[in-house]
């Protein structure tokens, strides 16, 4: 019988896969290699016996103070956050639905006279309108489904809101991208809306993984009491419309209906 | 912006809420970080480096450094395991400094002609005590932290990172700057030589046991 190696071992206590069966096969009928094995797992257990010592619970505290000093000077830049790669790809997606629609602006009529200009900028804006839509759709239902989770939990236990969570903080940095735009565009109705859905967002997305029924309750009231909901459906609505063609598309700086007022 | 979060405390908030605004500018926000897993990182440190006094520094170094390079953290991956990869480069840095240092002070141990390398881990300090006074898991402990001062600084991370925190053999190779079949060897190698390190007293106990002075 051939007996299996010590590194054979080793990989087969490591979970290598490589040869498991016959080793497997092989450790059944060798009483040998059954106890070389246990001896590896000797050395483990030995392991185990080290302890670490507790450095305490204020430990955490102790080590800000002794480097909060030596920490250098980083200068503010909002922007610096929105380049870490999974929002760049939230940014970029958005990024390029802004850029799509100036080149269909640009491509509708190569030969721009008059009219060709005004039905460039019927395209550039129906994309936007239909960018802005979906984004809009995106973030009612989050939004929507905290409002209307009603999470079974006993006494303090925490809710999972790490889902919602990770959206919020996607649709924050499209969102601050759009109201940019609006703004820049002069809708400064449309980004007023956009930035009040960037508090509830952002409230969202800083919250904690976890949390108390308490805050999650704070949270619901907080959509609630902003109206952002409702607002967010109007203004939904109105683009859709505008998307449609069922009425003429509005200049941008009209992007502001009386129903988004009265809500 | 940061009235929104105002109902919770500073604690409460996520890992990336934090960098996202320590990159911002907001310095306090780093604390939270600071806080939440000093004691994991210490817990690393203190392993590979043996003694709390560098541990503690290597706790410190691994978040400053953490603050100087927050701008490439990826954001997808998670702040923990990021700073925990930080502190392991920075105690295999020191653990072989602290060899270098060793070295230049004694004289290296002299290896007989032909011995192979694993024999050299043998030589664990103290000649073997007898089975009554290695009785016990407080002696094991004590011959395993003599055997892990026998690893190199890059067998003594792998084997930290491997067993005790469980990462995944690519992690280990990441550390080493190494590939993942060197890594996998660097795992097996320290477990030979602690297994070898600690055969005497094995059989030492083993021996107490057939005389019965040890149960």
């Amino acid at each position: 019988m051939k007996h299996s190696t010590e590194e054979e071992l080793f990989a087969y206590r490591e979970g290598e896969m490589k040869g498991r069966g016959a080793i497997a096969a092989h450790l059944h009928d060798c009483g040998e290699c059954r106890a070389e094995l246990d001896r590896i797992e000797e050395v483990f257990q030995a392991l185990n016996t080290i302890e670490v010592p507790d450095p305490g619970e204020e430990y955490g505290a102790r080590v800000w103070r002794q480097i909060a000093n030596r920490l250098p000077e980083r200068r503010a830049s909002w922007w610096e956050g929105l380049f870490m790669p999974r929002r760049l790809m939230a940014l970029g997606a958005a990024a390029a639905l802004l850029l799509l629609a100036f080149w269909a602006g640009r491509i509708s009529k190569p030969m721009a006279g008059a009219g060709d200009i005004a039905d460039a900028g019927k395209v550039r804006e129906r994309v936007l309108v239909i960018a802005v839509g979906e984004h809009l759709g995106k973030s009612e239902m989050v939004l929507v489904e905290l409002s209307n989770a009603q999470p079974a939990v006993r006494g303090n236990k925490l809710i999972n809101i790490s889902a919602e969570q990770k959206r919020a903080q996607i649709l924050v940095e499209e969102n601050r991208l759009y109201r940019q735009t609006a703004l820049s565009s002069g809708d400064t109705a449309m980004a007023s809306t956009l930035d009040e859905l960037e508090r509830v967002l952002l409230d969202v997305a800083n919250s904690p993984d976890e949390v108390t029924p308490a805050q999650f309750e704070s949270i619901q009231k907080r959509i609630a009491g902003q109206g952002i909901l409702l607002k967010v459906r109007v203004v939904q609505q109105e683009l859709r419309a505008e998307s449609e063609g069922r009425k003429p598309a509005p200049a941008q700086n009209d992007l502001t209906p009386k129903a988004r007022n009265k809500v | 912006m940061a009235d929104a979060i105002g109902s919770y405390d500073a604690g409460g908030i996520s890992d990336a809420a934090a960098v996202a605004r320590t990159l911002a500018g907001d310095r306090e926000a780093y604390r939270v970080l600071v806080e939440r897993h000093s004691n994991y990182v210490y817990r690393l440190a203190y392993r590979m480096t043996g003694n709390p006094h560098d541990a503690e520094e290597v706790v410190q170094e691994a978040f400053l450094r953490g603050y100087q390079k927050l701008q490439q953290f990826a954001g997808n991956a998670n702040f923990a395991t990021w700073v925990y990869r930080i502190a392991a480069n920075y105690a295999i840095d020191r653990l072989r400094q602290r060899k270098n240092d060793e070295s230049r002070r004694e004289a290296p141990p002299r290896a007989a002609e032909g011995e192979p390398e694993i024999d050299s881990l043998s030589q664990v300090k103290d000649p073997a005590p007898s089975p009554e006074r290695l009785a016990g898991s407080a002696q094991i402990a004590v011959k395993m932290r003599e055997a892990l001062d026998t690893l190199t600084p890059a067998e003594r991370t792998a084997i930290v990172m491997r067993h005790w925190d469980g990462c995944g053999i690519e992690e280990i190779a990441a550390v080493l700057k190494s590939n993942s079949s060197a890594a996998k060897n660097t795992v097996f190698r320290a477990v030979q030589k602690l297994r070898l390190a600690l055969k005497p007293f094995a059989e030492s106990r083993g021996a107490a046991r057939a005389v019965g002075t040890e149960s």
